[in-house]
């Protein structure tokens, strides 16, 4: 019951979604697409799961003053702030105006794209710093970036202004991106494709059951 | 240029956010980390809402109940409208807690396999489809078209796909002509990775410009 | 202390500061930089402007606010030249922290142009579960989203009318910044329901969906700020993106400049240790 219903009901449920591919008959079809639906809800439990752990985790952390403890209560009262304004605001809570949107637009909204910000100074330190050319094909690879990154931005243009259209970078740059770089990520594609149909029947087929994870 | 920096207290609580953030680049310090627990905490919340008002209330719940006084009864199923059978995946989605108490754990997995099945057999398809037979389609093209760079465009890129294909067949020792393939391969894959870096460097630049435009022309008003 | 030696112990806050620096004045001192519009631009762009006027038009807007600087533009301008054609919009949200953004955007334009929500777009708002969301959107959109993102039942408004699933639209714009975004809308819908699709995506996905472009799986690309920007010049508009391209070049360079750089100082460096 504990691991062999998991790895039947997988199997089971797996090659019916293959078959509901293509097998367009009702008696197919409605069961998939009810599957899919349980598949939806069952999702959106899991963050809500997600969020109840992280309440779990903090609090055991606050609890037993483990260090940054100070930091942590500032997260379990934004967290529970969230979702007390949330739950007060009704199946309405995103419209416009509402303190749950305030709080989305003036907290959340600015935080998440400024955490990503930082990568863009990270991204030209490491550039400086770990940037190493030693063989051909880093050196192949930093030719390709150069011309690529210089010639996708508009001074790229302005630089070999004097060049016939068909030798600027813009131009070189697009015939990268268009046959030597099309070409080597089709390979990765159809790769990619072939591991992850090959490890998709292997989940199906019982074969792999790192998700059944934990004591029996 | 003229200086009218905001009036909303929303935009200035932003603008203070985001250099606590920024501050990171100087050295870590409580600044920052007061606005990283912060975002964690205002995060986990609206996931947890969202979810629930988006997902579990119009989608479980609703149906649920509506399925005692629709027509048919609670048990008539058509494509769409699944009625009491909707109690299922709510049960999966309670056991799915179960995950927080030890002893009880394994009821998860019974929600779990529902999921992986589910996606296994949806990303099995999606992939051989679109990623397999249709790039496979689409890779046999006419190399001989009559003008020069149309065909040296179309024998450089077959050339490629080929090699860089055989660079990843590790069934056999890359010697002799799958390793000179295979070599070949590489300095296309090498290609590619540096493309992949030059427009890696454009999207995290776009980041950062996408911040200061806010700090000077919302926050500030520097127009 | 040499000059190899002074590099090389460089502190990374000075390299922070010059790129911030560098981004920051041309956004207080803009200056004009010439912009052409490539082809898979056009594509983007042909493929909306070739729709009869008056279609029902699918949105998928699958980004948050991590991605705003990209995706904001494109979502904008996208929406306008939509608009133009009075075309009516149906928008779904796949990224969790997507739908106040996006309906933002969508508010920003719609007021701009006297557009009605419910006759002449509809925000349907955030859905969990990724790929199987979009199957299930193939049978019936409205049972997907059985409520907007204003909380209102979704098959009493006027643009849902005539809407029931993928074959209701002759197009499917993907603005997206990954996972799920459109790399699964082409897996499982444009193969499985044959309906056109174009799509903008973030510069960091946009060189693995030309294989999909090249194979006419995609109409047309616009590949982060630098295509939103494009694409803004083809719709003769000036907006936030055309302004973050002279900030976005000036970075490039010091970024390429970086790379020669730190390799100048170990290829002089070694040459030292030699002497």
């Amino acid at each position: 019951m504990k691991r062999e219903f998991p790895l039947l009901v997988t199997a089971l449920i797996g090659f019916f979604m293959i078959l509901s591919f293509f097998v367009p008959h009702q008696a197919v079809s409605v069961p998939a697409d009810f599957l899919q639906v349980c598949a939806v809800i069952v999702v959106a439990f899991g963050y809500v799961l997600g969020g109840a752990n992280a309440l779990r985790v903090n609090f055991d952390a606050i609890y037993k003053r483990q260090p940054g403890w100070p930091y942590k209560i500032v997260l379990v009262v934004s967290l529970l702030a969230m979702v007390i304004v949330g739950a007060i605001e009704g199946k309405g809570f995103q419209g416009e105006g509402t303190r749950f949107t305030w709080m989305y637009e003036r907290l959340y909204s600015p935080m998440s794209a400024t955490m990503f910000a930082l990568l863009a100074f990270f991204i030209a330190s490491a550039a400086f710093r770990a940037f190493r050319i030693r063989t051909l094909e880093a050196g192949l690879l930093a030719l390709a970036a150069l011309i690529v990154m210089i010639g996708r931005v508009p001074i790229g243009d302005w630089l070999t202004g004097a060049l016939p259209p068909n030798l600027r970078l813009s131009a070189i740059q697009e015939w990268i991106m268009d046959n030597p770089q099309n070409a080597a990520k089709r390979a990765i594609l159809i790769g990619a494709a072939l591991g992850v149909m090959s490890t998709g029947l292997r989940v199906i087929l019982g074969l792999e059951r790192s998700y059944l994870s934990g004591e029996d | 240029m003229s200086f009218h920096p905001s009036s909303d207290v929303g935009v200035w609580v932003a603008a203070l956010l985001t250099l606590c953030i920024f501050s990171f680049l100087y050295k870590d310090n409580p600044f920052y980390k007061f606005a990283e627990h912060l975002f964690v905490g205002v995060s986990a919340g609206y996931y947890i809402i969202l979810n629930f008002w988006t997902v579990v209330v119009p989608n479980l719940w609703e149906p649920l109940v509506k399925s005692f006084s629709a027509p048919g009864g609670p048990t008539a199923v058509e494509l769409g409208d699944y009625r009491i059978w909707l109690a299922l995946p709510g049960v999966l989605g309670v056991l799915l807690f179960t995950r927080l108490f030890g002893r009880i754990g394994w009821l998860s997995r019974w929600s779990l396999a529902v999921i992986i099945g589910v996606y296994a057999g949806l990303k099995t398809t999606g992939f051989a489809q679109s990623d397999l037979v249709s790039q496979v389609q689409a890779s046999l093209v006419p190399i001989f078209t009559g003008s020069f760079w149309p065909s040296f465009n179309a024998v450089l890129f077959s050339i490629g796909l080929i090699c860089s294909l055989l660079f990843f067949f590790f069934s056999r020792e890359h010697k002799g002509a799958l390793g000179g393939a295979s070599k070949v391969g590489i300095l296309f894959l090498m290609v590619s990775f540096g493309a992949g870096y030059g427009y890696t460097v454009m999207s995290r630049i776009s980041l950062l410009i996408g911040r200061l435009q806010f700090l000077v022309e919302d926050w500030l008003g520097l127009r | 202390m040499s000059l190899v030696r002074t590099l090389e112990t460089l502190d990374r806050r000075w390299i922070f500061l010059i790129v911030g620096l560098l981004v920051l004045i041309p956004l207080i001192w803009p200056l004009p930089l010439p912009l052409t519009v490539s082809r898979r631009v056009q594509g983007f762009h042909d493929a909306i402007e070739s729709l009869p006027d008056g279609s029902t038009v699918l949105m998928s807007c699958d980004w948050d606010p991590s991605g705003k600087p990209e995706m904001q533009p494109m979502t904008r301008t996208a929406l306008r030249h939509l608009f133009s054609k009075n075309c009516k919009v149906v928008v779904t949200v796949l990224w969790n922290g997507g739908p106040g953004i996006v309906d933002e955007q969508l508010r920003f334009v719609a007021d701009e142009m006297g557009k009605k929500y419910g006759e002449d777009y509809v925000n349907l708002g955030y859905k969990a579960g990724n790929e199987a969301v979009m199957v299930l959107m193939g049978q019936s959109i409205a049972s997907t989203f059985p409520r907007d993102i204003r909380g209102g039942v979704t098959a009493d408004y006027p643009i849902m009318k005539k809407v029931r699933n993928y074959s209701s639209f002759p197009l499917l714009v993907s603005i997206s910044s990954g996972y799920p975004g459109t790399k699964e809308y082409v897996q499982q819908v444009q193969g499985r329901f044959h309906i056109r699709m174009i799509a903008g995506v973030t510069a960091v996905s946009a060189p693995e969906y030309y294989p999909y472009l090249q194979s006419g799986q995609l109409l047309g690309l616009l590949g982060g700020m630098a295509g939103a920007a494009e694409y803004e010049k083809a719709r003769g508009e000036s907006g936030g993106a055309t302004r973050g391209m002279v900030p976005q070049s000036f970075a490039h360079l010091f970024v390429a400049f970086c790379i020669l750089a730190g390799n100048g100082v170990q290829w002089l460096k070694r040459r030292e240790a030699r002497a």
